[in-house]
């Protein structure tokens, strides 16, 4: 419709332009990467908006908490004290098979394995596109988190930094369609490729032999080899093996060790060769104290 | 006079929509999540089509990219797309009942979907799932309830063209 005294130019030549403006856009974003200093930017510029999104779900929290009878919190700490000393006696017991595994490597001449520095982060938003699967952490530049790096959970690998702004970066989950990581089977040393399948609860195994040697309930780690994740991490279980001749491959699934659809802390991880230093914040280090 | 009345909260609603677009929600309803920007966006082009334009959505459309992690450009192509029609009917659609009114949300929903799909699948080769259409339903039943909402508010705060 025309309203009698519109002005400028006409919706049609209006909507033209901005798809062009848009098309432009995607044109330098994907094809010549050459918006990522503005993106960066940008998303520092609407980080308020992701910590709103939040909010809410912290309040509930809080509420809860508050409303925690002092029975139930001595429950939880009990069950917490116990869980902590358990986990105690197995720390001595890895402090005790790391340095051996040190020495050992020592003799065989092989390179010493250095621990990782990490940091916890928590998440603050979701990206809720199936077809890209990210969480945006509270976690930035200013920490030392850089592009690339591993994240991960209690359970196993999550996925990795995909980009940075100044107190926030998102992650890119394993089982994002475009994400792809090497892997080896605990067992029986196989290597394998996995790629996210836009489903939290299924990895694809790619190229797998009818013939192979994995079974259901394999435990694959990361290999190492892709650079980014080090080496012994879990990541996930095989679920299901289909032998069915009639594909070109074997069709191999498996579920992630970590909860990708329930993530609330994650870990950052700086392995040795990393240049990039964590930098902890001033309030996390008071937490610690108390 | 450049500033119109009515300004602060019209930038309060789009902000709403956005936050309600990635705040994180259990794991059953995250696919029944209604398009909530697209909603919004809707109900302003058609109360408002002077006023929220094709210029207003385009920049929406990329503060979305931004928050979604997607390549540039892919929403807001998606979202003008859509916009586009309701702009261009805008009297048409006013007079429709809920019902109506409902379908036509519907159906621009699931244009703008497909939209975001082609070009996430020539840019990034995604796979198509249909649980990404499941927001469409939701939305279309969401939508009498925005347009309620949204018109009280408008009244009480003097948004006008």
């Amino acid at each position: 419709m025309k309203s009698l005294f519109e002005r400028g130019p006409s919706l049609l030549t209006r909507l033209v332009l901005a798809l062009l403006c848009a098309a432009t856009l995607m044109f330098l974003d994907h094809r010549l990467n050459t918006m990522q200093p503005v993106r960066s930017f940008l998303s520092t510029l609407v980080t308020p908006v992701q910590y709103l999104a939040v909010l809410p779900e912290q309040t509930l929290d809080r509420l809860v908490y508050l409303s925690t009878t002092r029975s139930m919190l001595r429950e939880q700490n009990e069950a917490l004290r116990q869980e902590l000393q358990e986990l105690q006696m197995a720390v001595q017991r890895l402090n005790f098979l790391e340095n051996e595994n040190a020495r050992l490597r020592q003799l065989l001449g092989s390179d010493v394995r250095q621990a990782s520095r990490r940091m916890a982060a928590e998440i603050v938003a979701v990206a809720t596109d199936p077809f890209s699967h990210q969480v945006v952490i509270n976690k930035g530049s200013a920490n030392g988190v850089y592009e690339g790096q591993p994240v991960l959970d209690n359970r196993g690998v999550l996925g990795q930094i995909s980009s940075v702004g100044r107190t926030t970066a998102r992650v890119l989950l394993i089982s994002d369609q475009s994400h792809s990581l090497a892997l080896r089977a605990e067992r029986n040393d196989i290597r394998v490729l996995a790629r996210g399948t836009g489903d939290l609860q299924r990895l694809e195994l790619l190229y797998i032999p009818h013939s192979t040697e994995l079974e259901v309930g394999d435990k694959l780690m990361s290999s190492g080899l892709g650079g980014v994740f080090p080496e012994g991490y879990p990541v996930a279980e095989v679920i299901e093996v289909n032998r069915d001749e009639r594909y070109q491959y074997a069709r191999v699934t498996a579920r992630p060790y970590a909860q990708l659809d329930r993530i609330r802390t994650v870990l950052l991880l700086w392995p040795p060769s990393a240049i990039e230093q964590p930098v902890f914040d001033d309030i996390v280090v008071d937490e610690h104290v108390d | 006079m450049w500033i119109k009345s009515g300004l602060i909260p019209l930038l309060i609603s789009y902000l709403v929509a956005l936050i309600l677009m990635v705040m994180p929600m259990p794991v059953f309803l995250e696919a029944w999540r209604p398009d909530w920007l697209s909603l919004v966006i809707l109900y302003w082009v058609i109360a408002l089509p002077h006023r929220v334009g094709i210029g207003s959505v385009l920049i929406l459309g990329l503060v979305a990219d931004i928050l979604m992690g997607t390549v540039f450009g892919i929403y807001a192509t998606a979202l003008l797309v859509m916009a586009y029609p309701a702009i261009r009917h805008f009297q048409r659609i006013r007079n429709y009942s809920f019902t109506q009114q409902s379908v036509i949300v519907a159906l621009l929903i699931l244009v703008k979907r497909v939209i975001v799909y082609e070009l996430e699948h020539i840019l990034n080769d995604a796979v198509f799932n249909l649980a990404y259409l499941y927001p469409v339903i939701s939305s279309a039943i969401a939508w009498p309830w925005v347009f309620l909402i949204l018109r009280k508010y408008r009244r009480h705060y003097l948004v006008r063209e």
